[in-house]
């Protein structure tokens, strides 16, 4: 700590003191104008001011793009188009076959995103329970054994895809190791079945690590007399997990998997380096979507890249408000931790 | 005895270690593999020579020819395993090889030339870190550029996050002007707003104000974070009001209060904001790739994200420059994890 606050400390000190003189004058002045609980305003203003730049002023005109078309970026340029882009983002003979689609790539997008979050979360919370059951056993070394399993979650989606595109190319180690036993190489980005299985799991891996954290968290918390009571009883050590401990992580386990999902409906960076949407648009997302229509492709759609974004800002809000309900419910019903 | 195994085991008390106490190593350990073995292979791999990297089975350690210099030869010539006429094996360089034949030399005696059936030897590998791997990359690829990109982007973004949070948390932990409940309420609210909801009218905004291009269009949209601000309100509520009173006492102004008395205070959140704030700007990949597109401004994660995609990937590069990427946060992950566990445990913050 100390090592980490000295320099931090120092530096500070330095530019502090420029910054004081300079700053304190005109600070001073606009104090005796505004008086002091409202000089409130002026120490929440440059925040706000970024806030609503990049923030709020944004998501006016999300709608303002949404309800426009052409290619126009400048909005007073864009002719009104009503409901137009979501109309040609939901033109389908069938919501059940992409290819019936006008933007049969939105709806592929679209499935593929289901399809990724219910798996990735799913199995991601899955191994992280695993581990943090484990890691909450009484082990030699735990706080290397948690590093362990949260280093990925510190490294960049680029450097993530990266290492795995170098395990899984073709003359790869992963491939070493099948051509020892004897099997043929596989081709693992370029099959779309494999492709869309790496991305899951390398997503897994990246991210785990994180909720596992969280849940650690939520296991120590759960008081060990209950244990020691379970353990005067003689239940077995399957019936101490599913009656102890499963119901009082409960609440860590909902938040986990809705924090997890909110994520993952989002996934872009890692798959994008790792297999570019492909092969064909078997790993091909929302964002992915939303970034090619609006930024990457020749002609850009604005419009459409904001309605797809107002899609993808319901589908999170409706993930956020089964949030916000289920953590108000879990406080007061039966899994809150009102046993201790 | 017992007890000394029952410590290394670490098993509940009893003195050998029972079956589930097996599946719990045996997991950390295969999670050790699991986690840490593609990031060791890329690390090993990053020091390997083109040659070495095209070799299939590829080999953890970088491997390569060994070779030797010979008085009379300008250049280090390569090391063979001979067979020689009588059985016995012994090592050689090569002067040059036609055909089938390879003319060889013996390093201890090198004016008599031996003629020998290219079948009967075999290579001499020795451990050779390709470093070159590591300087190339700033001749050949500006790579000096995207980490200078990368730094300033992270430090500059980082001590305005810093202040900008400080301040906003500062006001709504000690002040209560007309409306601070609604400004709290709105802070906290950006956090159902990801950015990735909202890049299409943020690149127009980023254009109107000029920034297209420019390492400033990453910063500003970043320095406002509403998981920063309440990190650092909740810390800055435990600071006792009795110290700002008696500051307004000796008529010091509110700034100098802020900026003598809270700051320092808050320097333990203030820590952890930082570290996070380092990785979230050294990481960050989409706004960048939507906001620099030429690529003397690219960061190290657009550069990186550049040369994967070229027809002809140069691995050797690409995996140095990788390594150096990782580098930082790595160092951040050995020294200071457990600042990371404390933001995490308190704010939720990723």
């Amino acid at each position: 700590m100390q090592a980490v606050l000295a320099p931090l400390r120092s530096v500070a000190g330095a530019a502090g003191r420029v910054a004081l003189d300079l700053v304190d004058a005109p600070m001073r002045a606009l104090q005796r104008v505004l008086g002091v609980p409202r000089i409130g305003w002026m120490f929440v203003g440059p925040n706000l001011v970024i806030l609503g730049l990049f923030t709020f002023l944004p998501i006016v005109i999300d709608f303002y793009y949404a309800l426009t078309a052409g290619v126009q970026l400048y909005p007073s340029q864009r002719p009104y188009a009503g409901l137009g882009n979501f109309a040609t983002l939901f033109e389908c003979r069938s919501y059940l076959d992409p290819s019936s689609c006008n933007k049969d790539l939105f709806w592929r997008a679209v499935y593929n995103t289901a399809e990724f979050a219910l798996l990735q979360v799913g199995l991601m919370v899955l191994f992280a329970l695993v581990t943090a059951l484990v890691l909450n056993r009484r082990i030699l070394g735990r706080g290397f054994w948690r590093g362990v399993f949260f280093y990925p979650v510190l490294l960049s989606p680029v450097v993530v895809a990266l290492i795995w595109k170098w395990v899984l190319q073709r003359y790869g180690v992963l491939n070493a190791v099948l051509a020892a036993g004897g099997a043929p190489p596989v081709e693992w980005l370029t099959d779309s079945h494999w492709a869309f299985f790496w991305v899951v799991f390398v997503s897994i891996w990246a991210h785990m690590g994180f909720y596992t954290l969280i849940l650690l968290a939520g296991l120590q918390a759960i008081p060990p007399d209950l244990y020691e009571a379970a353990e005067m009883d003689a239940a077995s050590p399957w019936r101490r997990l599913t009656r102890i401990t499963l119901p009082l992580l409960m609440p860590s386990l909902v938040v986990v998997l809705v924090l997890g999902l909110i994520r993952a409906v989002q996934v872009f960076d890692e798959v994008f380096v790792l297999t570019g949407g492909g092969p064909g648009s078997a790993t091909t997302f929302i964002v992915q979507f939303i970034y090619m229509t609006g930024f990457a492709e020749a002609i850009r759609q604005y419009g459409l890249a904001a309605a797809a974004s107002l899609v993808l800002a319901v589908s999170l809000l409706l993930l956020t408000l089964v949030q916000l309900r289920i953590s108000r419910r879990s406080v007061a019903g039966p899994a809150g931790r009102d046993h201790a | 005895m017992p007890s000394l195994r029952a410590l290394l085991t670490g098993t509940r008390g009893r003195t050998a270690p029972d079956w589930t106490d097996w599946l719990t190593y045996g997991y950390l350990v295969l999670g050790l593999l699991l986690m840490f073995g593609p990031v060791v292979w890329m690390v090993m791999s990053s020091f390997k020579t083109p040659a070495a990297l095209n070799e299939f089975p590829p080999q953890l350690l970088p491997y390569g020819q060994a070779e030797v210099n010979v008085p009379g030869y300008d250049r280090p010539l390569p090391l063979y395993r001979v067979k020689v006429a009588d059985g016995a094996t012994r090592t050689l360089a090569e002067v040059r090889r036609i055909g089938l034949t390879a003319t060889m030399v013996d390093p201890a005696h090198p004016q008599d030339e031996i003629k020998v059936d290219a079948k009967d030897r075999e290579r001499v590998r020795e451990l050779k870190f390709a470093w070159g791997n590591y300087v190339e990359i700033f001749g050949k690829f500006a790579f000096g550029r995207y980490l200078w990109n990368s730094v300033f982007i992270t430090v500059v973004a980082t001590l305005i996050t810093l202040i900008f949070n400080a301040m906003a948390a500062f006001a709504l932990s000690k002040y209560r002007f007309t409306g601070h409940n609604v400004v709290f309420l709105m802070v906290l609210s950006t956090l159902m707003i990801p950015p990735t909801i909202i890049l299409v009218p943020n690149f127009l905004v980023i254009s109107q104000l000029g920034l297209l291009n420019s390492l400033w269009g990453v910063i500003w949209p970043a320095v406002a974070t509403p998981t920063g601000v309440f990190l650092l309100r909740q810390y800055m509520l435990t600071i006792p009001d009795e110290l700002i009173d008696a500051a307004r006492m000796d008529n010091a102004s509110e700034w100098r209060i802020f900026w003598r008395i809270i700051l320092p205070l808050s320097a333990p959140a203030l820590a952890v904001l930082a570290i996070f704030s380092v990785m979230w700007r050294w990481n960050d990949f989409l706004w960048p790739l939507i906001v620099l597109s030429r690529s003397e401004n690219f960061t190290l994660q657009l550069a990186l994200n550049a040369f994967q995609g070229e027809l002809t990937t140069q691995w050797n590069y690409l995996l140095a420059m990788t390594v150096i990427t990782l580098l930082p946060i790595t160092a951040v992950f050995a020294f200071l994890q457990r600042y990371i566990a404390t933001g995490i445990a308190s704010a939720g913050v990723k």
